[in-house]
């Protein structure tokens, strides 16, 4: 596998324009006024809040804890107050807000006393909840909690493991100016993951425009000394940094939407959340910051190190937002998001803010038919065909959007970027997608709700037996001339009309009283568990029956 | 003239043959209709059709004893499904039924409820946990808001809470630039992609 | 509110279309140069119509209308239309044909990227089943002055013999009938090195549009190989069997509109398979049928007729040769 590269269908090579960025070093940021720190930041369960309002809190302190496994924790990053804990915009597409932690810094930045972990020595699964508990998660945009990941797939082994230092979106550099400061970080890092997974090699993929990075990390590389360790550089095409891609590129294999890679034998991880891996095991530094490009419409684009909660105005400030500015984008330009607002605070997916003008980002024209050209077709890295799509999530036939293997696409925006027609493709993909998964959410509640009503009319109904059962056991206790008293008293009237009738009645009343009470002889001795297995057993003959009876019409 | 009419009829004879072994080795072994309505109703189990809940509902109308335009929480994405299911032609909500509303889940305001137990035995779905004199909750997860326990609430703590949308319940929009908004003549109204 | 990508290709549906109508323009020059103007007026006319045609039914059908008119689609048919048929044919058939792809073949199935059959073919097959004697008379070269030629185009009398004749392929297949052979039918004066006199050229300057079209990645090569292909393939093989009856491949490719379908009429996207190997069915197919037209059929030409039959095959196509998605290379296409 050394010094062959493979290479992925289709691709774009817009205008990098990562040149501004990287002039100057990354900067750290001073603190703002107040942190709005999310406690959902991550693929999987929302944290549980563990501080109230007034409490003081330290640097790296957990502010919320993990929900489960599929789950991460978030931490203060500096000391100081708790002053709310309320819903505050996101940075989303939705403009909705979610619960955070509001925290006001002292300005002292006293560290929370550090837990003693010992990862060499812990179990794999110890060092997992251990990065869970430090809220590492996956900080090239994806933010899947980063522990799930280090777990070897079905062959138990993992062959390779890949560093993701591609970073082929036009505009972000912050992996590339992390991977020229942190180098030697991020590849102990990787050899702890190489450990983890008991991977046989690590591979660094880096785009051939990034040359001061790979450099770097071949120095860092050789200074190490590990010979499983090696600097790929791969030629510059987007999305060659789809973790999908950039694995096909280098190893060749093709993950398919829906497999987990290490089932393939190989596992991707981005160099910055390698680097926070390292930190976290070797310094028990939870993940508090993180590098944010700040380019577009800016005087000063640069790569900024800030506190996880700050208001990206700070950031804007700092970098000198240009008045022309139309809109905020989270993200590059290919697959960001535009941001609702700029209060809005940086979390763990926020690799880059970009301003746009309508003369950086011009707004798209005006929508035109597709001519079914194929250009899509031939600029989609899934080798999908992006037009087919589009036609049926057009047309709500999500059906059919499915058998086109809407799922596979990984919304890299190229089919968008090259289609004459300029149709808004990944628009229509991310509307049929999220209205699958509603429907997806709704069938799923309404099966839940019929399953929970058939049980309470299945218990309602035992229940009623029971009763009926009971009474029926008194009744046979006592001599069976007085029910079939009874019966005639309950009859005077038809007993009136027609005596022999009325006898007919009385007898079927002690008849019937009879069998009652034999039967309740039979089943009142039984378990409870027996009882609920003849119910259910009855309960399947009488749904049976309304099939049989439901059949009927078709 | 005769040979023809007489190929004609075999052949008639012979296909419709073919057909009726056909349907009779390939029928469809997929779900009974009722299972199948029952899929489209919402199983909000509110009794608005007139029946105790949607699969008394499906039987209704696999026995044709009730039409398809009487579940408001259905709505009328759920007529059309049935209709498209039965093959009859779509009506609008029957508004004797009531009306389609936003969602909505129940809320017990936990300081006046008296623990009466009543609403847990009103609900059809199991949304609803207490004990006896103890105070009660309403699992908003579960509640399918059929409303059916605020009637028996001796207290009137109950009240209905529309479903806000969240983070996780967010929808991408069906894009909005379309051709077809805009207008032939040229009025004062803008297109909607630039009110957009 | 719009989403990402915030980046865009400067591309444009304009921008492919005048590209193609750039690369239609060797092809009308040679053929003007060889064979008079009335070519130039058929385009002028057909032009006129298309855009009277598509600005109306956009109206009608209450779309934006310059924007749409400016995309350049009505232009392109019209232009394949003019090239399609005969140049002295007078104004109101092209106009009617014309017409009819746009009204009926495209708008009436929902406009642009909605229509089922290639509306250029469309014109052509309806004008040569309504009046085949007219679309029979081609005009030979040096035939005929440009005052006539317009005064035809216009509506005049014609004088039969005298200045118009057939295509080489009508002239081969009126030889073959009088029972010559192949051979001695191409010695007559219209045949010239491979094919028709002067077709050749023409021919080549198709080749020579389509293969900027190429360059400039507006079409890809699957239809153009294909099409060339099968249609050298099968004439071949069946001129290996009897070259007394059946013309040589060489024959076959220049002459007719084999050149001009290749590059420019099968390849019309809306129309056409698009998946890569759906493509090389579709051509393939396009070029069989063709030839069978051409070699057994009752028209001298048989493209139109083989790529509106394709057309109706498409979808079919289509769904069958899906290409593998990335990471599902075993099959399970849909
Ligand atoms: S690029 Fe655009 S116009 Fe071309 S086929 Fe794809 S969606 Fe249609
Ligand atoms: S956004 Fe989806 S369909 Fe479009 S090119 Fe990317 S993967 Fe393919
Ligand atoms: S009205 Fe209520 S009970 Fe009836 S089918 Fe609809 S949701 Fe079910």
């Amino acid at each position: 596998m050394f010094g062959k590269l493979f290479s992925f269908n289709g691709g774009v090579k817009p205008d990098p324009s990562k040149a501004d960025s990287t002039r100057e070093p990354i900067a750290r940021l001073p603190l703002p006024p107040q942190l709005v720190v999310p406690l959902h930041q991550h693929i999987g369960g929302t944290p549980r809040p563990l501080v109230r309002p007034g409490d003081a809190v330290l640097r790296g302190q957990r502010i919320g804890a993990a929900d489960g496994n599929v789950s991460s924790a978030v931490h203060a990053p500096t000391s100081g107050r708790v002053v709310a804990i309320e819903p505050r915009l996101m940075p989303h597409a939705s403009g909705l807000s979610s619960l955070a932690v509001v925290i006001e810094p002292d300005g002292q930045d006293h560290r929370a006393e550090r837990e003693y972990f010992d990862w060499h020595a812990a179990s794999p699964g110890e060092v997992r909840d251990f990065l869970r508990d430090a809220g590492v998660v996956g900080l090239g945009g994806a933010v899947f909690p980063s522990h799930l990941k280090l777990t070897p797939g079905k062959q138990g082994q993992t062959d390779t493991l890949i560093l993701n230092g591609a970073e082929c979106e036009p505009f972000i550099t912050c992996d590339d100016m992390l991977m020229r400061a942190e180098a030697e970080g991020i590849l102990r890092g990787a050899l702890i993951m190489k450990r983890l997974l008991a991977a046989r090699q690590v591979l660094v993929g880096i785009e051939d425009n990034k040359p001061l990075a790979a450099a770097a990390l071949k120095a860092a590389a050789l200074a190490l000394g590990d010979a499983a360790l090696e600097i790929v550089v791969i030629p510059t095409r987007y999305p060659a940094g789809g973790a999908k891609q950039l694995i096909r590129v280098l190893t060749g294999i093709e993950v398919p939407h829906g497999s987990r890679s290490t089932d393939y034998g190989v596992q991707c991880f981005n160099v910055a959340t390698s680097l926070a891996i390292w930190r976290a095991l070797e310094q028990g530094e939870p993940l508090t910051r993180r590098i944010v490009t700040v380019a577009g419409n800016v005087e000063r684009p640069r790569n900024f190190d800030v506190a996880i909660g700050t208001p990206i105005s700070h950031l804007f400030d700092a970098a000198g937002l240009r008045p022309d500015t139309d809109k905020l984008i989270m993200g590059g330009p290919m697959m960001g998001i535009p941001l609702p607002g700029i209060e809005a605070p940086v979390v763990k997916a926020m690799n880059c803010l970009l301003a746009s003008s309508p003369t950086l980002f011009p707004p798209p024209e005006a929508e035109q038919p597709c001519i079914r050209c194929g250009e899509c077709a031939r600029a989609c890295p899934a080798d999908l065909q992006p037009f087919e799509l589009y036609w049926h999530s057009r047309a709500r036939n999500f059906g059919r959007a499915q058998e086109y293997h809407l799922f596979d696409c990984i919304e890299c925006g190229c089919c968008a970027y090259v289609c004459p027609s300029h149709i808004p493709l990944v628009d229509y993909y991310r509307y049929a997608k999220s209205e699958i998964w509603a429907r997806e959410r709704e069938k799923d509640a309404a099966d839940s709700a019929r399953e929970r009503f058939e049980f309470r009319n299945w218990r309602a109904e035992r229940e009623k037996e029971e009763k009926a059962a009971k009474l029926a056991a008194r009744a046979a206790a006592k001599p069976a001339a007085k029910p079939a008293a009874a019966g005639a008293a309950a009859a005077p009237t038809s007993m009136a009309d027609d005596p022999k009738k009325a006898l007919i009645e009385a007898a079927m009343a002690r008849a019937k009283a009879q069998k009652e009470a034999v039967e309740a002889k039979n089943t009142g001795s039984l378990t409870t568990a027996q009882q609920a297995q003849i119910d259910a057993t009855e309960a399947r003959r009488a749904r049976a029956a309304e099939l049989a009876d439901g059949d009927k019409p078709e | 003239m005769i040979e023809a009419l007489l190929v004609m009829a075999g052949l008639a004879l012979a296909l419709g043959a073919a057909l009726g072994a056909a349907s009779v080795l390939f029928r469809t072994q997929g779900d009974p209709l009722v299972d199948k309505i029952d899929a489209i109703l919402p199983q909000t189990q509110c009794g608005q059709c007139g029946y105790p809940g949607c699969k008394p509902y499906a039987t209704a109308i696999a026995g044709g004893d009730a039409d398809i335009n009487q579940c408001p929480p259905g709505g009328d994405e759920g007529v059309r499904k049935l209709a498209d299911l039965l093959g009859r032609e779509y009506k609008p909500l029957n508004a004797e039924h009531g009306v389609e509303k936003e969602k909505a889940v129940a809320f017990i305001d936990e300081a006046t409820c008296i623990g009466c137990t009543l609403c847990i035995q009103a609900c059809p779905v199991d949304a609803i946990v207490g004990a006896a004199k103890q105070m009660h909750t309403i699992v908003a997860d579960l509640c399918t808001g059929c409303e059916l326990c605020i009637a028996p609430c001796p207290a009137d703590c109950i009240t209905m809470e529309t479903v806000t949308e969240t983070l996780d319940s967010w929808k991408w929009r069906y894009p909005v630039f379309e051709l077809k908004v805009e207008p032939l003549q040229v009025s004062a109204q803008p297109p909607a992609k630039e009110a957009a | 509110m719009y989403n990402s990508p915030f980046l865009r290709q400067k591309t444009s549906v304009r921008r492919v279309m005048t590209t193609v109508l750039v690369a239609m323009l060797p092809g009308i020059i040679v053929h003007v140069w060889l064979f008079g103007i009335g070519l130039l007026l058929q385009i002028a006319i057909a032009s006129a119509a298309a855009l009277a045609c598509e600005a109306g039914m956009l109206a009608l059908r209450r779309r934006p209308v310059a924007r749409a008119l400016g995309d350049g689609s009505a232009l392109v048919t019209a232009w394949l239309i003019a090239v399609c048929l005969p140049p002295l044919l007078p104004w109101w058939m092209t106009v009617l044909g014309t017409s009819f792809a746009l009204v009926i073949g495209k708008h009436l199935y929902g406009g642009l990227g909605q229509n089922p059959f290639n509306p250029a073919m469309l014109a052509y097959c309806l004008l040569i089943v309504s009046f085949p004697a007219l679309m029979s008379q081609w005009p030979g070269m040096q035939g005929s002055d440009a005052a006539t030629q317009l005064h035809w185009v216009l509506g005049g009398e014609r004088a039969l013999d005298a200045v118009t004749g057939a295509t080489p392929l009508d002239a081969l297949r009126t030889g073959l009938r009088g029972a010559a052979d192949v051979d001695t039918v191409l010695q007559s004066p219209v045949f010239g090195f491979v094919a028709g006199a002067g077709w050749e050229w023409v021919a080549l300057a198709w080749a020579a549009g389509g293969l900027l079209l190429l360059a400039l990645r507006i079409i890809t090569w699957h239809i153009p190989a294909a099409f060339l292909g099968t249609l050298a393939a099968v004439a071949g093989i069946a001129w290996l069997i009897d070259p007394s009856q059946f013309a040589s491949p060489a024959f076959h490719l220049f002459a007719g509109g084999s050149m001009l379908a290749a590059f420019f009429i099968a390849t019309d996207p809306v129309s056409g398979a698009t998946t890569p190997r759906g493509k090389l069915v579709f051509a393939a197919g396009i070029a069989l049928i063709a030839w069978l037209i051409r070699a057994f059929g009752a028209f001298p030409d048989g493209i139109a007729f083989a790529v509106l039959l394709m057309n109706i095959c498409v979808p079919l196509i289509d769904i069958r040769t899906q290409p593998p998605v990335f990471g599902h290379k075993n099959g399970d296409a849909p």
